[in-house]
């Protein structure tokens, strides 16, 4: 298969690294026939996750068809290329949406699988790979393997959360969940600090399906960690009398036709934005409907928007706190994000439920939080980095390899104590450690206990 | 109103751009090339996607002797034809292709295999007075360059051969397109050195549907090839021969 050979990166655009690159057209095609490789998908991890420096990457990109669609029960089958977005496309105007979804509709079904990522419903419905019926894994060895909860479970438990490093996952099988219009039914409440915010999450009163925060990182003193709740479900019929109940509504993408210059996002203008959002956001405490695209995917819009961040890129930091560990942990979190002077753009917290039984998977009880970092000063961000990282540390939490570009080996290993396990797993399928990435080498996952 | 549409080389990713545009109108396909596994998998990526009827076979162009049962089977398993759209091409290697056998099976593949499936949907729209055929050729094909020119000749004749069809099928209603793509973004170009201006095969095969809703023959895609190709078939050959193309 032709080769191209080319510097790459993930959506933060921090690390490129020079790899060499494969797309298949064919089914057939899509194979470990490298010493050293990983699947791309869509490349929305953050870090280097789909990279391989000076190894092989596979494009998955081609390998996009869907296979079968049960309109009457609810499941997908596809191959692992297709994006979220084409899976929507045909499934929403039969009445049935995705039963986990990130925030962008970009990601390929192969990288949602491999992330094991988790939505707004985490609490409730758990992250992607519990919904997975099955797939079909092309392994190191050349074979062809379907693997389920109860196929060969060790394997797709390895591989659900697994970044590519077990095979190259095919075909997916996807159960869907029912939904009666197209639209999100959203209510907002402004709280005026961390503690509040907390309190309107664990409020069983307001939870609903779907449930997110938004931090005003710059808030400091007695305001640290304001913000805003917003809480969700897939309107009824009856909120939604409207005409035309399940159109599928595509609002075309219009893409950032230039990098930003670097000093356009500083805390002035940061500080700018996030009053403004407080304000306007804070105040739709009454319900009202919006269309799913604006409430799951609302950066979607705006295609590219990764280059507001200029040319030098950033860094996504998300980590995942223990229920009981997780306001003493937030705010010291945040504290030292406001003393540095890495504004932050975009501040995320979630309310997470039951961990996954992915080896590798991210959630586990608790809070999220996830927020962008600029890489301005690439020294000063690496220090806040390792502050972060001890403190979450510290509180019993864990970073998210999708969005990673920083953690060290040793650290990995004590926020992942299921490694081991995973990595009898990863020996078994992959003995020589042809599933090999630039994130798997930083992290020395595969190699040693 | 609803169209039966062959497409011959339907696993090419131009042919996919092809067969979503004319699945998206609700058009009934049928999906030949060699590889019957990869054919089937797209067959079911345009039903789930469209909710229209695709039929797949296996069709070699360079088995002529094959082709007219090919054919009947294909208008038995549809009913009619209102189109057939022919992908299939090979590229091959220039350096390669100066071995006669390497230079035969890309001729074959590009040339002498149409010729013979494009001789019998002639026949067949002649006798209905209706239909249209849809020839892909290249940029290639409209002046001879010695890194591809193998290839490019046998386009090139490709070419030659649509526009006599289109002249012999004219007085009977049967419209035949040449489409002269530039550089599209398939495994045929996937990092090939001196690339430019790579289209996407979807937006290609959008437009190669469009073309039959509008008046051009001899269609460049996209659109600025026709104006790229204009300047480099005048370059006078005493020059151009010294270039390296
Ligand atoms: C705007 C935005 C919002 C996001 N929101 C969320 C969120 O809310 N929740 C969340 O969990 N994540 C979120 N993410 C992260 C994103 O969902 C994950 O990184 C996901 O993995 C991206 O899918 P991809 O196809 O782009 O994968 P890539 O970035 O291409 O790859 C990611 C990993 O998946 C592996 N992989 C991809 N395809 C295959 C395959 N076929 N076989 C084996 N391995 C494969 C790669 O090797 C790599 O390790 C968000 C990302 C963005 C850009
Ligand atoms: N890509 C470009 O930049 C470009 C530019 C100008 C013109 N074109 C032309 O556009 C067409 C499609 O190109 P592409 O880039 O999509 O190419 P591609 O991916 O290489 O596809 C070529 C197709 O031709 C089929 N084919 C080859 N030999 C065949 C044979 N003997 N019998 C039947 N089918 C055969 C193959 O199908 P199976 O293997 O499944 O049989 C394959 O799907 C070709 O005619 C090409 O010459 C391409």
């Amino acid at each position: 298969m032709p080769t191209l050979t080319k510097s790459i990166s993930g959506w933060g655009r921090y690390p490129a690294h020079t790899c060499e690159l494969s797309r298949p057209e064919r089914y057939a095609d899509l194979k470990a026939d490298q010493p050293s490789i990983i699947a791309r998908g869509q490349g929305r991890s953050y870090g280097d996750a789909s990279l391989n420096e000076h190894g092989h990457v596979l494009l998955t990109e081609r390998i996009n068809r869907m296979l079968e669609l049960d309109i009457k029960q609810g499941i997908i089958k596809a191959e692992a290329g297709v994006t979220l977005a084409e899976i929507l496309s045909v499934c929403v105007k039969h009445g049935w949406f995705l039963p986990v979804t990130p925030g962008t509709r970009f990601a390929s079904l192969g990288g949602c699988v491999a992330a094991d990522v988790h939505g707004k419903n985490h609490h409730h419905d758990g992250s992607f790979g519990k919904h997975v019926l099955g797939m079909e894994m092309l392994l190191a060895d050349g074979r062809r393997i379907q693997c389920s909860a109860s196929e060969n479970s060790e394997l797709f438990w390895a591989t659900v959360g697994g970044m590519g490093l077990t095979g190259i996952i095919g075909t997916v099988t996807l159960k869907l969940i029912p939904i009666a219009t197209s639209q999100i039914q959203v209510q907002h409440r402004a709280a005026g600090n961390l503690q509040a915010l907390f309190e309107l999450l664990n409020d069983p009163d307001l939870d609903d399906h779907y449930s997110v925060a938004w931090i005003d990182c710059m808030a400091k003193g007695h305001k640290l960690g304001r913000g805003v709740a917003m809480f969700g479900h897939h309107a009824s019929v009856d909120e939604y009398r409207a005409a035309l109940p399940l159109t599928h509504h595509v609002k075309s993408v219009r893409n950032l036709p230039f990098d930003f210059p670097g000093w356009l996002l500083n805390p002035l203008s940061i500080n700018l934005f996030n009053q403004a959002y407080f304000w306007n956001e804070g105040r739709k405490t009454d319900a009202f409907l919006t269309s799913y695209e604006s409430y799951f995917y609302p950066l979607d819009a705006i295609g590219q928007w990764n280059r507001m961040y200029g040319k030098r890129g950033f860094l996504q930091y998300q980590c995942v706190l223990p229920e009981t560990q997780a306001l003493s942990g937030m705010t010291r979190l945040l504290q030292a994000i406001s003393a540095s002077r890495n504004a932050s753009f975009l501040a995320v917290l979630k309310r997470l439920g039951e961990s996954s039984l992915g080896m590798l998977s991210f959630p586990m009880p608790g809070f999220t939080l996830a927020l962008d970092l600029p890489l301005h000063d690439q020294q000063a961000l690496f220090t806040l980095l390792d502050r972060l990282d001890q403190i979450t540390l510290e509180h019993g939490g864990r970073v998210y390899l999708a969005k990673d570009a920083h953690l060290s080996a040793e650290n990995f290993r004590l926020m992942y104590p299921r490694y081991a396990d995973w990595l009898k797993i990863k020996q078994q399928f992959d003995p020589a450690n042809v599933f090999n990435s630039s994130l798997a080498r930083r992290l020395h996952i595969g190699e040693q206990p | 109103m609803t169209r039966n549409v062959l497409i011959l080389g339907a696993t090419s990713a131009i042919a996919r751009g092809v067969a979503m545009a004319f699945a998206s109108l609700g058009d009934n396909l049928y999906l030949a090339s060699r590889d019957l596994d990869e054919l089937q998998r797209i067959a079911s990526d345009l039903r789930v996607r469209y909710d229209i009827s695709v039929h797949t076979g296996l069709f070699d162009a360079n088995k002529p002797e094959t082709h007219t049962a090919f054919f009947q089977q294909v208008v038995g398993t549809m009913g009619n034809l209102d189109g057939i759209a022919l992908a299939f091409g090979l590229m091959g290697d220039q350096i390669s292709a100066r071995e006669f056998d390497v230079a035969e099976k890309i001729i074959m593949s590009n040339y002498t295999g149409a010729v013979s499936i494009l001789g019998l949907s002639a026949n067949y729209l002649e006798a209905r007075k209706a239909g249209f055929i849809i020839g892909i050729t290249s940029v290639a094909g409209d002046r001879g360059r010695q890194s591809n020119y193998v290839y490019g000749s046998a386009k090139g004749a490709l070419s030659l051969y649509l526009q006599g069809l289109r002249n012999r099928l004219y007085p009977v209603n049967v419209r035949v397109l040449t489409i002269k793509p530039g550089f599209v973004d398939t495994a045929m170009t996937f990092g090939l050195p001196g690339m430019f201006l790579v289209a996407s095969p979807a937006t290609i095969g959008k437009k190669i549907v469009e073309s039959l809703n509008k008046s051009a023959d001899v269609i460049y895609l996209p659109f600025f090839w026709r104006y790229i190709m204009l300047i480099i078939k005048h370059i006078p050959e005493f020059i151009f021969k010294r270039l390296k193309l």
